[in-house]
């Protein structure tokens, strides 16, 4: 069966297909996860304290732009080969689109709703819990999916410095053995991956906005 | 820590000065190459942008395109164009291209669309011809997305040039490539170091640009 | 003068927009298009320079058929002024006002020249002009717009709606500068607005549209007001139709008694004491307010408003007397001093008088 043979990975592949698709996943998910948990409390400040906004911003575009190889590569020094080599800069990747998505998430939350919820009574931690970062969410969202399907492609980057490049792996070994069936597997399978995470963080997203749904029936 | 003594030996290294090795040689190839790069994937996605932002037709086309850029592995793209077709300048410059397209591609348009209708409307009623608007009105209105959008495509270009070092490309990558392979890590620290430098000149021409081209009337805040 | 012959507009999807409209805008005169939303009037504009083209009938402008020249030529010769100004936020004051000029090949200096001129026409200051339009109140954007219309000096000028989005106070200072410049500029205007008091303060010829794109009336405001066609036009016109229609009815015919005024230091006399209210002047004739003859040493009761005597309308006047606590209206001077009092009776019975007039010149 071709499906049984295409996804047979040759042995110099020091992982199987599935192994590929785990560590794809982990690392650069992983990555988005803490971008998130880290652009948070830092979208926060910038959205209460708007000077510290544009030099924020600033920071992350200027690290956004460095080609990834390169910081990479310039951690190696300090973590070695490994798979953090990877996931530090992947992290501060995200960062460049879920500062400014948190930002204009908290933005997105009309004033006279916050006014309303202090005029009821919530403490500040429940406002925020459940007022502001509900409404906040549709935004967040969209740049967390961004932040998803940028960090999977980024990764394979990280197969130059290693096996750390996920489907990476099989574009730099496709090179080397001259194979473009295994390049076409990875590019396919990281694409596939992609609409998927996509797909499911969707729905994820209708999952924790119910109001959102009904509005779309409505109108 | 290590890095800045591996850059010093980088730099002190005469087999770097000069030469088709040499630094300056190297980053100018890079420059040249992203450069025309560049400038070949804003003649294509410029027009097009344009128009289907005037026309506010083909919202959905350019968000597929985006979204397909976004998750478009540059290393990839030029691995599979090497091996498919032949490992040459010429098919290592296609996907540099390719990825320069969509964030032009994306912020033109939404920049274009972005121009208040209300102005665009007067241009028209007070005698402009539909050139005439682009050219007086929409473009010039449009102007710091569509630098935005160019700004992205030069970066992601002089990333992907980097990596086409594994393609058998020159420029700066190929002092990270090689120095990986020889196990010479003041050569990658050198090279990296050097491409870091040169995206960041690349955003401040970019911020240059800015701020002599876009009218002061568009800086509201 | 623009004419509409029969003219209409009708959608694919079925929706008639205008509906065989046929109306003669005259030369120098504010005509004004008005009606509740979805009548066609901005679509009738916008058919005017052709930002929308007629699917029947057609439209001359002077004459000519208005598409027998090429589009951009023909709006380069028409004024456009839109509600929210559509400045070009890119270009400064003075940019922004040249353009039509520039399109027509004027050379910069001159343009510039231009810009000026029109700008102290509407009332900018000219430290205005290398502005950008972001550092504009509404109303100044607005007055930009207006100046950016007249720059080419047209013959026609198109308006829709250019007052709508600023706020009443704003509104009505720049209608009323609107119509000190048309009284110098005498344009051929086609003016939309939604609000009939609007209509009524700055037309010369009112076109009620209903919806759907149908002419209801075509008439001058006091024959708007005095002799609606039908129910649908007595309903826009709202309820106060009576009293609005008292602002065309001069109040010169009012007798002010000036017995009533008392200068100060000046000793009463025994007629004044008979009369039920007398009014206190202040050293340049300008009232202060009403006093009782029998306790002339009360501070005064203020009179509310004066209306203008002679000048004003009975509206005016009417009001003026229904606002003071006297019952009692103030008529004034240019330079606000008082020149005599009136009374609600008496105002009334000018009214009277002036329904007679009308009923005789209607037999």
């Amino acid at each position: 069966m071709i499906a049984a043979s295409v996804f047979d990975l040759p042995s110099y592949v020091q992982s199987s297909f599935l192994g590929l698709i785990v560590t794809q996943l982990e690392v650069s998910l992983g990555a988005t996860l803490a971008g998130l948990v880290i652009s948070l409390p830092i979208g926060q400040l910038c959205s209460r304290l708007p000077k510290f906004y544009p030099p924020v911003l600033g920071l992350v575009t200027v690290i956004y732009s460095i080609p990834s190889i390169a910081l990479f590569v310039l951690l190696i020094d300090i973590t070695g080969e490994t798979e953090t080599t990877v996931f530090i800069p992947l992290t501060l990747y995200t960062l460049a689109i879920l500062v400014p998505g948190v930002v204009d998430g908290i933005r997105s939350v009309p004033p006279n709703v916050l006014d309303a919820a202090n005029g009821m009574g919530y403490g500040r931690v429940r406002r925020y819990l459940t007022v502001e970062l509900p409404i906040a969410l549709p935004t967040l969202m969209a740049a967390v999916r961004v932040a998803a399907v940028s960090s999977l492609s980024l990764m394979s980057i990280g197969a130059t410095i290693g096996n750390y490049g996920g489907f990476g792996d099989l574009f730099i070994l496709g090179l080397r053995v001259f194979d473009s069936k295994l390049i076409w597997l990875g590019l396919i399978s990281l694409l596939v991956l992609s609409v998927l995470c996509d797909l499911l963080l969707r729905w994820v997203q209708r999952l924790l906005t119910p109001w959102a749904r009904t509005l779309r029936s409505v109108g | 820590m290590n890095l800045l003594g591996y850059l010093r030996q980088f730099f002190d290294d005469p087999s770097y000065r000069s030469g088709y090795d040499g630094i300056w040689t190297r980053m100018l190839e890079h420059c040249e190459y992203s450069l025309i790069a560049l400038v070949i994937a804003a003649a294509i996605a410029l027009p097009l942008s344009i128009l289907s932002g005037h026309s506010g037709r083909g919202d959905g086309a350019i968000s597929i395109v985006a979204v397909i850029g976004r998750a478009m592995p540059s290393l990839g793209l030029l691995v599979l164009l090497a091996v498919e077709l032949q490992i040459s300048l010429t098919v290592t410059m296609i996907p540099l291209v390719l990825l320069g397209i969509p964030p032009i591609l994306l912020y033109t348009h939404a920049g274009i669309r972005a121009v208040d209708p209300a102005a665009v409307d007067a241009a028209r009623g007070l005698g402009m011809t539909p050139w005439q608007t682009i050219r007086q009105v929409e473009i010039p209105a449009a102007l710091p997305l569509i630098l935005a959008g160019l700004r992205g495509a030069a970066v992601q270009i002089v990333a992907t040039a980097t990596l086409a070092a594994v393609v058998s490309f020159g420029g700066l990558g190929r002092y990270i490539i090689d120095g990986l392979y020889q196990f010479d890590y003041k050569q990658v620290v050198g090279g990296a170091v050097l491409v870091a430098l040169l995206s960041l000149a690349t955003l401040l021409v970019f911020w240059i640009l800015d701020r002599l081209l876009v009218s002061p009337g568009l800086r509201a805040r | 003068m623009i004419t509409f012959e029969n003219v209409s507009k009708k959608y694919p999807d079925g929706t008639v927009a205008v509906a065989g409209l046929s109306l003669e805008a005259p030369d120098a005169a504010i005509t004004v298009l008005v009606g509740p939303s979805g009548c066609g009037k901005t679509t009738t504009l916008r058919m005017t320079n052709r930002l929308v083209e007629p699917s029947d009938g057609r439209i001359l402008i002077d004459g000519a058929d208005s598409r027998s020249r090429p589009v951009a030529q023909l709006r380069r010769g028409i004024g456009y002024v839109i509600q929210h100004a559509g400045l070009f936020p890119h270009r400064t004051v003075a940019e922004n006002i040249a353009t039509v000029p520039r399109l027509l090949g004027t050379d910069r200096r001159a343009a510039r020249k231009r810009a000026q001129e029109l700008m102290e026409l509407v009332g900018l200051d000219l430290a205005y002009a290398e502005r950008y339009p972001h550092q504009l109140s509404g109303g100044q954007q607005q007055r930009v717009g207006v100046a950016r219309a007249l720059a080419a000096d047209p013959a026609i000028l198109l308006m829709d709606e250019p007052f709508s989005a600023v706020d009443p106070i704003v509104r009505k200072s720049l209608q009323e500068q609107f119509l000190q410049i048309q009284a110098e500029v005498g344009k051929t205007i086609l003016f939309v607005t939604h609000d009939i008091d609007e209509a009524i303060r700055i037309g010369d010829r009112i076109a009620v549209l209903r919806e759907g794109g149908h002419l209801a009336q075509f008439a001058t405001p006091r024959e708007l007001l005095e002799k609606p066609a039908d129910a649908f036009v007595e309903e826009f016109l709202g309820l106060d139709r009576g009293i609005r229609r008292l602002t065309f009815i001069p109040s010169n015919g009012l007798t002010l008694r000036a017995d009533a005024l008392v200068k100060p230091g000046v000793e009463l006399s025994a007629a004044q004491l008979d009369l039920p209210w007398l009014l206190r002047l202040d050293e340049a004739g300008r009232p202060v307010g009403w006093v009782e003859p029998t306790r002339p040493e009360e501070t005064p009761i203020p009179i509310g408003h004066p209306f203008t005597a002679h000048d004003d309308s009975l509206r005016a006047a009417l009001d003026a007397a229904v606002l003071c606590p006297t019952g009692w209206a103030v008529g004034v001077d240019g330079e606000g001093r008082a020149v005599g009092v009136v009374s609600q009776e008496e105002i009334a019975a000018a009214i009277r008088a002036a329904h007679q007039a009308t009923l005789e010149d209607a037999r």
